[in-house]
């Protein structure tokens, strides 16, 4: 056979990695033909909607559901009455702690699920809703954590005082946990000798990951079979698989979940609600699929928040700005459940990845865990568990570092960066960074930039303010940020027990196309298109003969699913495993197809080939179709192969981001005039995909920075339940931004990418904010807390004396 | 977010519509654009058994400019004023403001006559409509009536149209003044944190005659009487500008919420005037 | 309540449904006429999720009660294009990565047609202003500014051609 095709053709055909290769999900997202929850409709289907508390702590008297069950079309009300019986009233989370499904006695949190009303159509449910009488009597409202750990009034009344909690003791009947990492004597003996100490309080409020597509159920029992087939906006399929036969008896074999297409997740979807709860039950209960949608304001005031962290910190350094040692009090705000979403041995995720991208040689980190009547959660919105507020902490402390030591804060993270021969390198605070190359990132970015270019600019900017002739101020935000990512390992990370695997399993068939499925869930990150090029240069195979399926527990592997930037560290390792078994099988096909022994022919591009005679060859595709028809010696038939991998470590993304801000001292807006983001996230599967998440990324972190916030009054009225007032920009408050890359691939990773989702919400909330600080640093500003809404940012000038 | 159930009225003439309002009282409410109406339909804050939907009655359709007046049938939307040649010739304020008003979709179905009547201290025509002077007209069982707008309103939610009757058309003289329709925002689709429209005119290098109004600064839009006659005379320099402001701050008394505390927009406020001062000078 | 017979034609096809008149347009065309391109994202009108055009302008189908959309010609997202002939705009949504999880596309690609309609030759503040009225969660709207200021060359070099 004569071979007419360049080599580097065959590259190209297979548009494997690192190439921009355009989506394949597009074809029906264009076409408005995605298949999201709401869209799946079922026969004789009926619709949930729930009453909700309209009050913030109360105790629920009684609750009448006879004017609403009076209604036509009305079907069922389930009080958690009605749930009892199952156990379903209470369901547990996945931090460890448990949550009411409907209001079993109390409720502690304003929309907080009351009662579930199924009726035929989404219309007459509602109508139901606002007939179902509840009597509530007020109880005092706790919205501040540090209140809630001084009073006297009991929130979680089912908690026994004084017993223990899932993470050890609780001091306070508002107490969850406290967690410790790190060496807290030691640190504090450093900071009582140092030349330097920095003290602040840095608070990363409460928000919420509000992805456009709501979250939302369909549940149908089939009482003939004993089947339970589940759909719904799930970044965990498996897990909530597990979880509904753990909760409702049925065994795990006859539920059938399914996450259809899903509408961006950002973290509001891992975790599990009563609404997915209540459509099963309902289900059961009635015989006919239920739906359960929840509409914008059900999901701003209910489903998971993420951050509301209060972080005190220290940081100590040398005269000469060599840092000593970092000190970490956190109090975290979980609301009335702890429902967030971590690993089971951290409660605080990976907070303690706090020191940052910084040689540190002694930490401290405590987090104290409190409840309030505010709504539950504590998710890892856009970010691996709680990195964004680790990132924040210390990318702020070392500004407030650098108005200490009188220095530029780009020199004082340079001085103090972790080197390139170090790594791999031990934290204090017990990680094992796996790579970096922190001051070639750090140079080409300045350089980018022209960083003293900006930094004379604001001088001379300064100087015109001073005389009057300009009201603007110039701030320079600067981030460089270390992530962790890819949880992870089975030995130190697992969710209700089910280690933090991942799975790929691969089937070749006859013509030499394929089909790979795996554990995780795509919500727009493309995975049905970057997964098939790690597999297209694995296995030979062009991508675009190859079919990505994911989310149906029936046909996919077991998989932890996907947040945390963990689908390409964890699901992407396993394709690249199962890849290549499949290769060594067709290895050894080919060998016995060109008479060669197995050592003889090599892997090129698409075929193997005889070594020295490279007309000698097979190609994927001819060896597939053996695979299936001859029979070859010692060999099973067929071509495929499962890999579940376990994780090494972590992977450690890192990058610099820029941020050039003006800022009108009279009007407190803020004009982001440039913003550069180069990201380290190892190996580039496809630079086209990669970009697209940073600048989602960093429009994420842009709306949290500048203005996006869960706000509650004194008496724990939600105030930010629409996107009225829930800071979601549009295009026209979007910069544009500018990309940039390095590329350090993880040792330990079979082909070394690390993941990007998250990379620019961890890098570019600090960038916003520090640049909004830097614009006030000659002024005297340390900290003042996000969101740099236009008050805010008016109110820091009014207090530094500049409306004067 | 559901609303209740309503009957669905769909008159083509004036007196139709006037008709089912007599016919059913309090119980009826008239859909312009439907974008602050509905919203509070599905939020169950509205409760209206008896929708009234203006959109076939041609008659408060249309934009005129006659020996000077512009008239503005109630039922034209904000993107046809962004449209008309005759706005913006003839009122380029209106042209500058309604491209402020919420965003494309919002505009293509908003009203002029809803934004008015709604009586919504965040909308942005009611502002505009002191600044001009203009005059509403309402058509009622008893006939036609003209309230000056002015005079048109009383709270938030509340003005000087009474239950039976329906805004038709909004008139003012045309102008050449230098305007300026100044709005900060937190985003595209928000209502004002502050707003301001001024009207300039020009005799010489003096200020011949000024109309200032705020939005969204009180629970009724703002006419500042004292700040136009502040500018009035004077070489719209500093000290005047400052007078202006100073002015409009007691004729203001602005709310507390999410876009800021009471202080914040007050200053704000003073800022935006200074702003819309400059730019309609510089185009008088 | 009395329920009405709305005609109205969707995508070019006349149809006549019988509604309750609080039945919102989105609802219609997605759970009558099983057009489920326009989506529900926010419900007080500001994401533009659920854009759809009716007689030449972009409205929110979430904030129109069917009723009002009696006699109207309306376009969704399923109308622009089709599998063996899709518009210039879906094409180019796909080439320049305007879209992650496609839940705003369909909502944010109708409204640009309306857009280029009105402005075949935007810049991209025009572009930007223009799109306003939809959210778009994942990618920052870089690329979908992109692909429209994208689809307008290709439009207008294909009306130059046919000149």
């Amino acid at each position: 056979m004569k071979d007419e095709v360049t080599r580097d053709e065959r590259v190209a055909n297979l548009k494997g990695m690192g190439c921009a290769r355009k989506r394949v999900e597009d074809a029906r997202f264009t076409q408005g033909k995605g298949n999201y929850i709401d869209d799946i409709n079922l026969p004789g289907m009926l619709h949930g909607d729930f009453v909700r508390s309209p009050y913030a702590h109360a105790r629920v008297k009684s609750i009448n559901i006879d004017a609403a069950m009076a209604l036509p079309g009305v079907v069922a009300v389930l009080t958690a009455k009605d749930l009892e019986p199952l156990s379903l009233h209470w369901m547990p989370t996945l931090a460890g702690d448990k949550q009411m499904v409907l209001a079993d006695g109390k409720v502690l949190f304003q929309g907080q699920e009351v009662a579930f009303v199924v009726a035929k159509d989404r219309y007459i449910a509602a109508d139901a809703v606002e007939l179902v009488e509840v009597e509530y009597e007020e109880l005092p409202v706790i919205v501040d954590p540090f209140k809630s750990l001084q009073s006297d009034v009991v929130l979680r009344e089912d908690l026994e005082p004084g017993a223990d909690g899932a993470h050890g003791p609780r001091k306070h009947p508002n107490h969850i946990f406290l967690w410790e990492v790190g060496d807290k004597s030691a640190t504090e003996a450093v900071l009582d000798e140092a030349d330097v100490v920095a003290e602040e309080m840095v608070y990363y409020h409460r928000t919420h990951p509000c992805p456009l597509e709501p979250c939302g159920s369909v549940a149908s029992m089939d009482k003939v079979n004993g089947k339970l087939t589940l759909y719904g906006t799930f970044q965990a399929p498996h897990v909530v698989r597990t979880v509904a036969s753990l909760l409702s008896g049925i065994e795990e074999h006859n539920i059938r979940v399914v996450s259809p297409d899903i509408g961006g997740g950002f973290g509001n979807k891992v975790g599990v609600y009563p609404g997915y709860v209540c459509s099963i039950v309902a289900s059961i209960v009635t015989g006919v699929p239920v739906k359960w949608i929840e509409d914008r304001m059900d999901n701003l005031m209910s489903t998971a928040f993420a951050r509301d962290y209060h972080m005190h910190g220290k940081i100590s350094a040398t005269k000469e700005g060599k840092i000593t040692g970092l000190w970490c009090h956190t109090t975290a705000d979980h609301g009335a459940f702890d429902a967030c979403a971590d690993p089971t041995k951290y409660p605080a995720g990976f907070m303690s990845i706090c020191t940052g991208s910084y040689d540190i040689p002694v930490a401290y980190l405590g987090v104290d865990g409190v409840y309030t009547n505010k709504a539950p959660g504590g998710v890892a919105y856009r970010c691996s568990f709680r990195v964004t507020e680790a990132a924040y902490f210390i990318e702020r402390m070392i500004e407030v570092l650098a108005i200490e030591l009188n220095m530029d804060a780009a020199e004082l993270r340079r001085i103090n960066f972790i080197k390139k021969e170090q790594f791999p390198y031990n934290s204090a605070l017990g990680w094992e960074y796996d790579s970096g190359d922190y001051h070639t990132a750090w140079d080409k970015a300045l350089e980018a930039v022209d960083y003293k270019g900006l930094r004379a600019e604001q001088t001379e900017r300064l100087e015109a303010f001073k005389r009057g002739e300009t009201r603007k101020l110039m701030g320079i935000g600067l981030t460089f940020f270390t992530e962790i990512v890819g949880a992870g390992p089975v030995k130190n990370c697992d969710i209700l027990g089910m280690g933090m695997f991942d799975s790929c399993e691969i089937r070749i068939h006859p013509t030499g196309s394929a089909i790979a499925r795996l554990g995780t869930i795509s919500q727009g990150q493309g995975h049905a298109t970057t997964f098939a090029q790690i597999l297209a240069s694995e296995i030979g195979i062009p991508a675009d003969s190859i079919t990505i399926e994911e989310g149906d527990t029936d046909t996919a592997p077991y998989g932890l699913g996907t947040y945390g930037s963990r689908s390409t560290p964890v699901a992407g390792a396993a394709t690249a495993l199962a890849g290549r078994k499949i290769r060594a099988k067709a290895q050894m096909i080919a060998a016995y197809l060109l008479e060669v022994h197995d050592d003889d022919v090599e892997f090129d591009v698409d075929r193997f080939v005889v070594k020295g005679a490279p007309e000698r060859f097979k190609t994927m595709k001819e060896i597939a179709y053996a695979s299936y028809n001859q029979a070859i010696p010692g060999v099973e038939p067929g071509l495929e192969a499962v890999s579940y991998y376990d994780p090494p470590n972590m992977t450690y993304p890192f990058g610099a981001y820029i941020c050039v801000m003006d800022v009108d001292v009279d009007t407190g807006t803020a004009d982001i005039r440039q913003f550069y983001a180069l990201d380290d996230c190892g190996t580039r599967i496809n630079p086209m995909v990669i970009e697209g998440q940073v600048h989602g990324g960093l429009t994420e972190a842009l709306a949290i920075a500048m203005g996006q916030e869960i706000a509650y009054d004194e008496m724990g009225n939600h105030k930010t339940s629409t996107l009225m007032d829930f800071f979601i920009p549009t295009a026209w408050e979007t910069p544009h931004y500018t990309t940039d890359h390095t590329v350090t691939p993880s040792p330990h990773h079979p082909i070394g990418a690390k993941g990007v989702g998250e990379s620019p919400n961890v890098g570019g909330v600090p960038a916003f904010s520090n640049a909004v600080h830097d614009a006030f640093r000659p002024f005297g500003l340390r900290q003042s807390h996000m969101p740099h809404d236009h008050w805010r940012i008016w109110k820091i000038a009014n207090g530094l004396g500049l409306h004067d | 977010m559901i609303p209740a159930a309503f009957e669905y009225h769909r008159p083509d003439s004036i007196s139709a519509a006037l008709a089912i309002l007599q016919d059913h009282g309090d119980d009826a409410r008239v859909l312009a654009g439907g974008h602050s109406l509905i919203p509070m339909m599905k939020l169950r804050m509205a409760d209206i058994p008896h929708l009234v939907d203006l959109q076939d009655v041609a008659d408060l359709r249309g934009i005129s400019v006659q020996d000077g007046t512009v008239s503005i049938g109630a039922m034209t939307t904000q993107a046809e004023l962004i449209a008309s040649a005759d706005i913006a010739k003839a009122a380029p304020i209106l042209h500058e403001a309604a491209l402020q008003i919420a965003d494309p979709q919002v505009r293509y179905m908003g009203t002029v006559g809803g934004n008015i009547a709604n009586g919504d201290p965040g909308n942005d025509l009611p502002g505009l409509m002191q600044c001009l002077d203009a005059t509403f007209t309402l058509a009622g069982p008893d006939g036609s009536r003209d309230v000056a707008a002015r005079e048109f309103y009383e709270a938030a939610y509340m003005t000087a149209r009474e239950d039976d009757e329906i805004l038709t058309r909004v008139s003012f003289a045309g102008t050449d003044a230098g305007y300026a329709y100044e709005k900060q925002k937190r985003k595209i689709g928000d209502y004002a944190t502050a707003a301001a429209a001024v009207l300039l005119k020009k005799d010489g290098d003096k200020v011949s005659s000024a109309s200032v109004a705020m939005t969204n600064l009180s629970d009724v839009p703002v006419f500042s009487k004292a700040a136009g006659a502040a500018l009035v005379g004077t070489a719209c320099d500093a000290d005047a500008v400052k007078a202006a402001v100073a002015a409009m701050l007691d004729d203001i008394d602005p709310n507390e919420d999410n876009r800021g505390p009471v202080a914040f927009k007050r200053h704000v406020a003073g800022v935006i005037l200074g702003r819309a001062i400059a730019r309609a000078w510089s185009r008088s | 309540m009395t329920k009405h017979h709305v005609k109205m034609t969707v995508n070019g096809e006349d149809r006549d449904i019988l509604v309750e008149p609080r039945e919102l347009l989105i609802h219609t065309l997605r759970d009558q006429l099983d057009l489920k391109g326009p989506h529900v994202g926010c419900e007080t009108s500001h994401c533009g999720a659920c854009t759809v055009d009716l007689d030449g302008k972009s409205v929110k189908a979430c904030t129109m009660f069917t009723v009002q959309a009696a006699g109207k010609d309306i376009t969704t997202i399923e109308g622009l294009g089709n599998p063996d002939a899709l518009h210039v705009l879906q094409e180019s949504f796909r080439e320049h990565h305007g879209l992650q999880c496609g839940y705003c596309t369909p909502g944010m690609i109708t409204r640009a047609h309306r857009l280029l309609q009105e402005n075949p030759n935007p810049t991209e503040e025009d572009v930007r202003f223009g799109l306003s009225g939809n959210l778009c969660r994942c990618t920052g709207y870089q690329n979908i500014v992109k692909s429209v200021l994208a689809a307008a060359s290709e439009l207008n070099a294909a009306k130059e051609a046919a000149q």
